[in-house]
């Protein structure tokens, strides 16, 4: 089965080589316009005022507006930064988000690096942003970027865990670490989503609370490791102002916001390829074509970035202490208690 | 093998450097221009001390180069959140030392006045409390329902924020013929959406966890250091001046003083100040419902303003229930044009003072918390 329709079209060239790089990075481009969009919409409704009505169409334009305003801003170098790391750090944090993207299936035909290890390799690339944040707190030499970057290394480690635990978990029940062959053993109507259990005999509902439950483990991890609201400590902006990115102006702020959208992608994605089937129908055969498939998967993906835009919206924030407890107190025991009892499911049919 | 050792190990060695924090005068949540140097070791604030006079405008003084009504708009200008309740005790020391009866119309559209401009400032606080906690709906839910009131103060007195409508003797205009119904609309209307902010952000759990058993005021520190309003009542102690000693015509109203209880931590955390307010706004709507019932509709609004405001020789100190604690004025005349010396008791002023105390060994996020659950004008602080 060929997992690439570009190789398909034009064999395996540089060319191939370079659009399969190309093409993630204009869908990143076009939906984190869409994502930012989405938030300024979603706040406004949320908040009941209108946002945004003047650039375009019901202000449809906005984020082209502030991307471009990011743009022309001073790139402004503070005199005590450490330059090459408080210069690196940004691109350091994009190219980790984006390089998550590797190995997102967007349809069965197209998959940028079809390997074996998918998931690990996302977790692994994903643990890049950790570095990212380090240096560009530290090389800011302020105390708030500091205090930022302490705050979210703290965070996005203890969140790993719980996180690691939940995808372990579906990798047992489907036997595979491939993101492709996850979604594939998915196919059918939406009750052989992991999220009910997964293809299984009629019993299988007696497990279903211990799947919903490892599937919210994961939505509150992924919020954590994203620092979305209600876990936005390290950008936590009444504390410590901006948090890692106080300094950072212009492109290189861009280049931050960029990775935080890419990064919200990234957890959408692995959450509906996990729990909500990935690119399949949720109903059996209904609109299963090969060119519906790419849509229902951005589709619940970007329900998923809905839901954290929503959840922005709506929360306070956390306490660093109440964060830590949360994750290693409550997230870890209960991801435990689902792999454990999800295991012996296993093993029963 | 196997014996229990007891492992010794010297915790001062672990000691590591405090760090100095400069938080602000540019800063999110210090609620305008207030510094504070912070000591952090770690997370945890081992000493807190704020520097003020940033928005210093040397108001004593400057009073005592105006006559008596020009006083007011700079009195507008000390807390400009709750204008119309700033006026009030400078405007009640006047008509005191002067002897000046006022109408009953005025006092109940005083009562009027400031009693909506204390829901309104509370609903600030509420916002900004929330807006430190990291929530943001809650604060536009807020302002779109202070706009409403902002809108009749608007009509009164054609300032949205520094009204300068009180006078001496009585009011700047006279109230719209629509007046009452307008209010009664809008006491319906806070009465209605106040309990969504209750949904939305003070009973959320992350929200209780953020402020119950933070910040804890004691109420002998509060008395101690002569906090007054929803900081004093917050901490379980049953003081309000429209009760407690009734000024101009609050004995008629029915209502209760609203005291923290705990609910959900301690006595006198932020939690209960915060819910001090709440219920303060709907203690607030009662008084204003009672209050355009019973006010006369008849009656001329500028009956006792005098025609030249020159107080006796004498002194007084008048005081009055702001939403934000005690607010009073210490005028001394000596018969002139210009009051001799205006010396303002400042309810942030004294408020603001027990932060240090009672911030100390908490999370620097509490800190903030705290610093909001004061409900502080910087305005009212430097004067």
């Amino acid at each position: 089965m060929e997992y690439n329709f570009i190789h398909s079209l034009i064999d395996n060239t540089i060319l191939a080589i370079i659009l399969i790089t190309l093409l993630p990075l204009g869908f990143v481009v076009i939906y984190a316009l869409i994502a930012i969009l989405g938030e300024l919409k979603i706040a406004s409704f949320v908040q009941e005022r209108l946002g945004p009505m003047r650039t375009g169409w019901k202000g449809t334009m906005q984020p082209v507006a502030e991307v471009v305003k990011l743009l022309q801003k001073e790139d402004i170098t503070p005199d005590a930064a450490d330059k090459p790391l408080f210069n690196l750090a940004p691109f350091l944090m994009f190219a980790g988000a984006f390089a998550g993207f590797a190995v997102i299936p967007f349809s069965p035909f197209f998959i940028p690096a079809n390997i074996e290890l998918g998931l690990f390799y996302l977790f692994a690339i994903g643990s890049l942003a950790v570095i990212g944040l380090v240096m560009g707190g530290w090389a800011s030499n302020n105390k708030y970027s500091l205090l930022g970057a302490m705050r979210s290394v703290a965070q996005i480690i203890s969140y790993e865990v719980p996180a690691a635990m939940a995808i372990l978990t579906v990798a047992m029940m489907a036997n595979s670490l491939n993101l492709n062959e996850i979604s594939a053993n998915q196919s059918g109507w939406f009750w052989n989503w992991y999220i009910f259990g997964g293809p299984g005999p009629i019993w299988k509902i007696f497990f279903i609370p211990f799947t919903i439950g490892i599937a919210l483990i994961y939505l509150v991890s992924s919020l954590a490791e994203t620092n979305r609201t209600p876990f936005d400590i390290p950008e936590g902006e009444s504390e410590i102002v901006a948090g890692y990115h106080t300094e950072y102006s212009g492109m290189k702020f861009a280049m931050f916001f960029f990775a935080e959208y890419a990064n919200m992608f990234i957890v959408a994605s692995i959450i509906s390829y996990l729990f909500f089937g990935g690119w399949n129908s949720p109903f059996g055969d209904f609109l299963n074509y090969w060119w519906m498939q790419p849509i229902w998967f951005i589709l619940k993906s970007f329900f998923f970035v809905f839901v954290a835009i929503w959840l922005r919206w709506t929360l306070p924030r956390l306490r660093v202490d109440q964060l830590m407890y949360m994750s290693w107190k409550v997230l870890l025991p209960m991801s435990f208690l689902c792999f454990l009892v999800l295991g012996i499911y296993m093993m029963l049919i | 093998m196997g014996e229990k050792r007891k492992i010794e190990i010297d915790y001062s060695q672990l000691d590591s450097e405090r760090m100095r924090l400069n938080v602000g005068p540019q800063h999110p949540s210090t609620h305008g221009v207030l510094r504070l140097e912070v000591e952090l070791d770690g997370e945890i604030v081992t000493d807190v001390v704020p520097h003020i006079g940033y928005l210093h405008r040397c108001f004593e003084k400057h009073a005592e180069n105006m006559e008596y009504p020009q006083v007011v708009p700079y009195i507008d200008r000390m807390d400009y959140i709750s204008s119309m309740n700033n006026e009030w005790p400078y405007i009640m020391g006047i008509e005191k030392l002067m002897g000046i009866k006022v109408p009953e119309k005025v006092e109940y559209l005083r009562v009027i006045v400031a009693e909506l401009n204390r829901i309104a400032n509370h609903q600030i606080a509420i916002a900004t409390f929330g807006l430190d906690a990291g929530a943001f709906t809650p604060l536009l839910w807020l302002f779109r329902d202070r706009e409403y009131i902002l809108a009749i103060l608007e009509k009164l007195s054609g300032g949205r924020l520094l009204y300068n409508y009180f006078r001496v003797g009585g009011m700047a205009n006279d109230i719209y013929p629509t007046f009452k119904e307008e209010v009664l609309d809008v006491v319906k209307q806070i009465r209605k959406t106040m309990p969504e902010i209750l949904d939305l952000l003070i009973n959320n759990k992350i929200f209780i966890d953020r402020t119950a058993n933070v910040g804890i005021l004691p109420a002998d520190v509060a008395i101690n250091y002569g906090c007054t309003g929803p900081m004093l009542r917050g901490s379980g102690v049953n003081y309000d001046l429209r009760r407690t000693e009734p000024y101009s015509i609050y004995d008629r109203f029915d209502f209760e003083v609203q005291v923290g209880k705990g609910e959900m931590g301690t006595v006198g955390d932020c939690w209960d100040r915060n819910i001090v307010r709440y219920r303060e706004v709907l203690e607030s709507c009662k008084i204003i419902e009672q209050a355009v019932q019973q006010m006369p509709t008849e009656g001329d609004i500028k009956e006792a303003i005098p025609k030249k405001v020159r107080a006796p020789k004498g002194e007084i100190y008048c005081k009055a229930e702001n939403p934000k604690g005690e607010l009073g004025f210490y005028i001394v005349s000596d018969g002139k044009n210009n009051p001799y010396r205006i010396k303002a008791r400042a309810t942030s002023f004294n408020n603001l003072s027990v932060l240090p105390e009672i911030s100390k060994g908490y999370m620097f996020a509490d800190l903030i918390m705290i610093l909001g659950s004061i409900d502080i004008v910087l305005g009212e602080v430097d004067r």
